[in-house]
């Protein structure tokens, strides 16, 4: 098994470390690959993804689901868009499980469990929580509330019995766990590395997280994440399609046409 | 475990608005805080896909998430609060004769119609046209940025401990119902779904009737 440091450094493009409460957004080109490593064992990374070139095109929890019949994302599965296309799929993964239904932290359920926490005491322990960190970062891309849809929870596992009861799994992670994402087109992804609402933690304390960056190849004819349904098959060819049509480089436009 | 079977003791007569709305077809209404709307399963198993918006802000809509998680379960009956994505109540499921609703199966669409079940399936009509058919129509500047994970009254989607996910039949029947009342001004989106790939309209599609009652 590998881990973070043992990523060959020639592939490397870029290594952040996210504090507690931090968020985070990036262009992925297609082909490149995200690793998240949840440091402590403690993190709750939650995420949205986005075509980079097509916006309105997004993560689509139920579509995911719904093709590859799972409630739960782990090593060979995909993440659709709401247009039948696989924006990333889970190519490595040492923790299991990542949780798709149960959302995310808000400024009520971070007061209410606890308390004000705001920058005027705390300067920049301040409590931040998921959405307003999504609201933060989709500002930038001129993408606001509208574009917040059902939320990944990286690391977090939270199951239903038979009665559809939910229960926070605790030790779903551990410490130096990791998950690396493919992107298959050019994917927008928005990062929150803060407290799951349930998260029985009682202090306001969400551990650092580490985030690399690589090089990658696009995923073969018998890529594992491909061939793991022949739903995933379809999806992979329609996105390959899309790739194929969408990202021509400047200059392959037929000869005689001048804009 | 408890049951969550209630009926209501509302009657047809005294509704305020009463429509029968065909499989296919997508449908807005707007509710008044205390009006209850009343959805009807005509002739069994038909999926009912909804959303519900703030009426008076309309970026504030009906949140999956929040709802099962606040109330620590997957499925909605009887005693459910519908939460928005700024966390407050839009809705209370009163009644419900059916017992069990989704609200994780999303609604389909002609391109997941293509990922499902085959490349040659995008012609066939799907929830997410009717979605955004009725929304333009609605005519407040709502599209596809709008379309939130919706509800799916009446539909079976089973989720197991081990985190299968599947679709079955068999929880609805002719004649159940399910009741909301209104929490805030609220605008319902309706899709009436037309699915025929699978069994969540035991591959029949079949009409509802809505009727909403005012605040007693």
């Amino acid at each position: 098994m590998s881990s973070p440091t043992l990523l060959p450094e020639q592939f490397v493009l870029h290594r952040e470390t996210l504090r507690g409460g931090q968020a985070w957004s990036r262009r992925l080109a297609r082909e490149q690959v995200l690793r998240i490593v949840d440091v402590t064992g403690k993190a709750c990374v939650s995420a949205l993804f986005y075509n980079a070139r097509e916006p309105l095109e997004r993560y689509n929890m139920a579509d995911t689901l719904k093709a590859q019949f799972t409630a739960f994302l782990t090593e060979g599965r995909a993440l659709y868009s709401d247009m039948g296309r696989v924006l990333c799929s889970v190519i490595g993964d040492t923790c299991g499980w990542h949780d798709t239904i149960s959302g995310c932290s808000n400024s009520e359920i971070s007061r209410a469990k606890f308390g004000e926490g705001g920058y005027q005491q705390l300067r920049n322990d301040f409590h931040r929580n998921a959405r307003d960190n999504f609201t933060v970062e989709l500002g930038k891309h001129g993408l606001g509330k509208r574009d917040i849809v059902a939320n990944v929870n990286f690391f977090v596992r939270v199951s239903a019995d038979d009665a559809g009861n939910l229960a926070w799994h605790a030790g779903n992670s551990r410490p130096g766990a990791w998950v690396d994402l493919r992107f298959e087109m050019d994917t927008l992804v928005v990062l929150t590395n803060t407290l799951h609402p349930l998260d029985p933690a009682s202090r306001y304390a969400p551990p650092p997280i580490d985030l690399v960056i690589r090089k990658g190849e696009p995923a073969g004819a018998d890529d594992a994440c491909r061939r793991s349904r022949p739903e995933n098959e379809r999806g992979f060819a329609l996105t390959e399609a899309y790739v194929r049509e969408m990202y021509q480089p400047s200059g392959t436009a037929p000869p005689g046409r001048t804009r | 475990m408890k049951s969550s079977l209630r009926e209501s003791a509302l009657a047809p007569k005294d509704a305020v608005f009463d429509a029968v709305v065909p499989s296919g077809r997508g449908f807005t209404h707007d509710l008044s805080p205390g009006q209850v709307l009343r959805i009807v399963d005509l002739e069994g198993n038909q999926a009912v896909d909804t959303l519900f918006y703030n009426a008076r802000d309309l970026e504030e809509r009906y949140s999956a998430n929040d709802t099962i998680r606040s109330q620590g379960n997957i499925y909605l009956t009887t005693g459910t609060q519908l939460l928005s994505s700024e966390g407050r109540a839009m809705l209370s499921i009163v009644a419900d004769t059916c017992g069990r609703h989704d609200t994780i199966g999303g609604a389909c669409s002609a391109e997941s119609n293509q990922v499902r079940y085959a490349v040659d399936k995008k012609y066939m009509h799907n929830c997410r046209d009717s979605f955004l058919l009725a929304l333009s129509r609605y005519g407040r500047g709502m599209g596809k940025r709008d379309l939130a994970s919706n509800i799916n009254f009446f539909m079976n989607v089973p989720v197991t401990p081990a985190g299968g996910l599947s679709f079955e039949d068999g929880v609805s029947g002719p004649g159940r119902y399910v009741e909301l009342r209104a929490e805030m001004d609220i605008l319902v989106l309706i899709s009436n779904c037309p699915q025929l790939n699978n069994p969540c309209n035991a591959y029949n599609p079949t009409p509802i009737r809505l009727l909403a009652w005012n605040a007693n």
